[in-house]
């Protein structure tokens, strides 16, 4: 009985943990860049999501709407306000670039939550779910919307597989990933594949953000812990392997909704974080990441 | 050496030092206590720079050391009554522990990898705070029974008298020879291990180092707040900050470390009456300063001094 409510409970965290680190490790994979503003864009989706619905009174599907469309404005800013402007920088030593990069984002975010804590207090907010009420699975009683997060990120995801691999932009992205130079050499540019990216990930931030505030709501206090948990899941599955942190985050999202179950809440992120302390010690290079 | 001491730069750093010295006579016993803070975390910052800007490791966890340390004192305090500088010094040894420990995955990763493990570390020193209320008073903070002194004068004096001998022994240890190699081995490790130098060795030596400071810095800090709390010593913020203010200062310059140090906490206090924009003000006009002046300002106004 328990298995099984864990079994239900987990699938649907984990797939939301799944959808939020996807377009973390396509953005490393394909540009080489961390992006440490990552759960600030999560949360400014279901922030705005939150605030379409209750202040301008906008309907549900328009609100998740707006979220995801603010979720990917934010993703360009960071690409073009903060990425572009230190990759492009002559001053900053290539080799450096790297940490630069990263605290730049990192600084970006810490913005952006200043301001959501600014205009929307730090109060956590839930978004109101698209679909309502509970079913009977053999017995355990799930929320509907549990149902509705889980199914949605399986589509996105697989939407994902799609055009990554059976479309010519996304064929384009891939290639990207394995060589730039190549890719250049083919007369595509670099840069439009890297708008295209942010673009992709700005969406799958912005669903992934409005499907965790209906899930478990968000305050701007979960800016941090969301960045560490995409950063650590990603690391865990192989930095910008796509499919390691599928795995990565559903032995993730697992691990915690049975220590929650069996162990006690208030442990809830510790066997993770010590799993990916033994990984880092085992296996550097994560799951299924190459070197 | 020699040529440092009749350098601008030895002179403009006396010049400030001796001024700071002579702040307590007029200066009212608020902004002494304002900057006491802001030393010790010039001397969070200088460690740090030591790691990451000669040695080329991203430490993302520079409070798993000082919290370490200042967790370790406080819990002696609080627990055993102990004398307050065996506890700094105990509590400075606990960090050098804790930068051995942190230093065995950094030998093995790199990058972003190693940026991740040492954010864990961060986290799991957090989890256990949070899990062993009963010994680290949890979430609401341990209190410390001692204090080193309550003059805020006296207080002012031993953080600046503390950062100037941190700063002094920091910067000449990344001006000798093994801050060369140390400089070598973050830029490329494997001409720097051509050469014949051990690499393992020297990064180590900077992780106890920069332990050391840190924990000692983060005791300190302790036995003056007379408390110890996640918020103060241990969370991922308190990290950024230090990581920001070194990156603000100016890599690779130590001494930019302690400025940029400075300059945030008198920032933030000065934009206390701005709310909640405080932290939002500060932090854009250090990713400004990262878009634009990537050295940072002690990086700015060297090159500026080399060109002329």
């Amino acid at each position: 009985m328990l298995a099984l409510q864990i079994l239900i409970d987990g699938f649907a965290i984990s797939a939301l943990y799944a959808l939020g680190a996807t377009g973390f490790t396509l953005i490393f994979g394909v540009s080489g860049v961390l992006n440490l503003s990552h759960g600030a864009i999560m949360v400014a989706a279901a922030v705005a999501a939150w605030a379409a619905a209750s202040v301008l009174h906008l309907d549900i599907y328009t609100g998740a709407l707006f979220g995801v469309g603010v979720a990917l404005i934010v993703s360009f800013a960071t690409y073009f306000a903060v990425v572009k402007p230190i990759q492009n920088s002559r001053r900053i030593p290539n080799e450096e670039k790297e940490i630069f990069v990263l605290t730049g984002t990192l600084l970006w975010g810490i913005m952006i939550q200043e301001l959501i804590a600014y205009f929307f207090t730090n109060n956590a907010k839930t978004v109101l779910p698209i679909v309502e009420g509970v079913v009977d699975i053999f017995g355990n009683r799930t929320p509907r919307n549990n149902i509705f997060t889980a199914l949605v990120c399986c589509l996105v995801i697989g939407l994902l597989w799609l055009l990554v691999n059976r479309t010519r932009t996304g064929k384009a992205v891939l290639a990207a990933s394995m060589n730039p130079r190549g890719v250049t050499l083919l007369g595509l540019e670099l840069t439009q594949i890297y708008i295209v990216v942010w673009g992709i990930y700005g969406i799958l931030a912005g669903i992934a953000g409005v499907l965790l505030g209906m899930f478990l709501g968000v305050s701007s206090y979960s800016v941090g812990p969301l960045t560490a948990s995409a950063f650590s899941i990603v690391v865990l599955g192989g930095l910008g392997s796509v499919s390691g942190s599928l795995i990565a985050a559903f032995v993730v999202g697992y691990l915690e909704t049975i220590t929650a179950y069996m162990i006690s809440p208030a442990y809830r992120t510790i066997p993770a974080l010590l799993l990916l302390v033994f990984v880092m010690y085992i296996r550097p290079q994560g799951l299924l990441g190459r070197r | 050496m020699a040529s440092f001491f009749s350098s601008r730069l030895f002179f403009i750093s006396l010049v400030c030092v001796v001024i700071a010295a002579t702040l307590p006579f007029y200066v009212s016993g608020y902004i002494l206590g304002l900057l006491t803070v802001a030393f010790y975390f010039g001397v969070f910052a200088m460690a740090w720079d030591l790691l990451f800007g000669f040695a080329g490791e991203v430490n993302f966890g520079p409070t798993f050391l000082i919290g370490t340390g200042a967790y370790t004192a406080g819990i002696l305090n609080n627990q055993f009554g102990w004398s307050v500088y065996l506890c700094i010094l105990l509590g400075a040894l606990a960090s050098v522990v804790a930068g051995f420990v942190l230093a065995l995955p950094a030998l093995r990763v790199r990058g972003p990898y190693f940026g991740l493990t040492t954010l864990v570390a961060v986290l799991m020193l957090q989890n256990f705070v949070v899990v062993f209320a009963d010994l680290t008073g949890g979430e609401i903070g341990l209190t410390i029974p001692d204090v080193i002194t309550i003059n805020a004068g006296a207080n002012y004096w031993i953080a600046l008298g503390f950062m100037t001998v941190s700063a002094a022994i920091l910067y000449g240890l990344s001006q000798s020879p093994v801050g060369l190699v140390l400089q070598a081995s973050g830029q490329d490790p494997v001409q720097a291990g051509a050469l014949g130098f051990n690499i393992v060795k020297h990064k180590l030596a900077a992780f106890i180092v920069s332990a050391f400071f840190s924990g000692l810095s983060g005791a300190l800090l302790v036995f003056y707040f007379g408390t110890a709390s996640v918020g103060t010593v241990v969370d991922v913020a308190v990290g950024v900050n230090v990581i920001v203010s070194a990156v603000l200062g100016g890599r690779r310059t130590v001494l930019g470390a302690a400025l940029g140090a400075i300059f945030l906490i008198v920032a933030g206090e000065f934009l206390r009456p701005t709310g909640e924009l405080a932290t939002f003000i500060v932090s854009a006009v250090a990713l400004l300063v990262v878009l634009f002046f990537p050295g940072g300002f002690l990086g700015a106004a060297l090159s500026r001094e080399a060109r002329s």
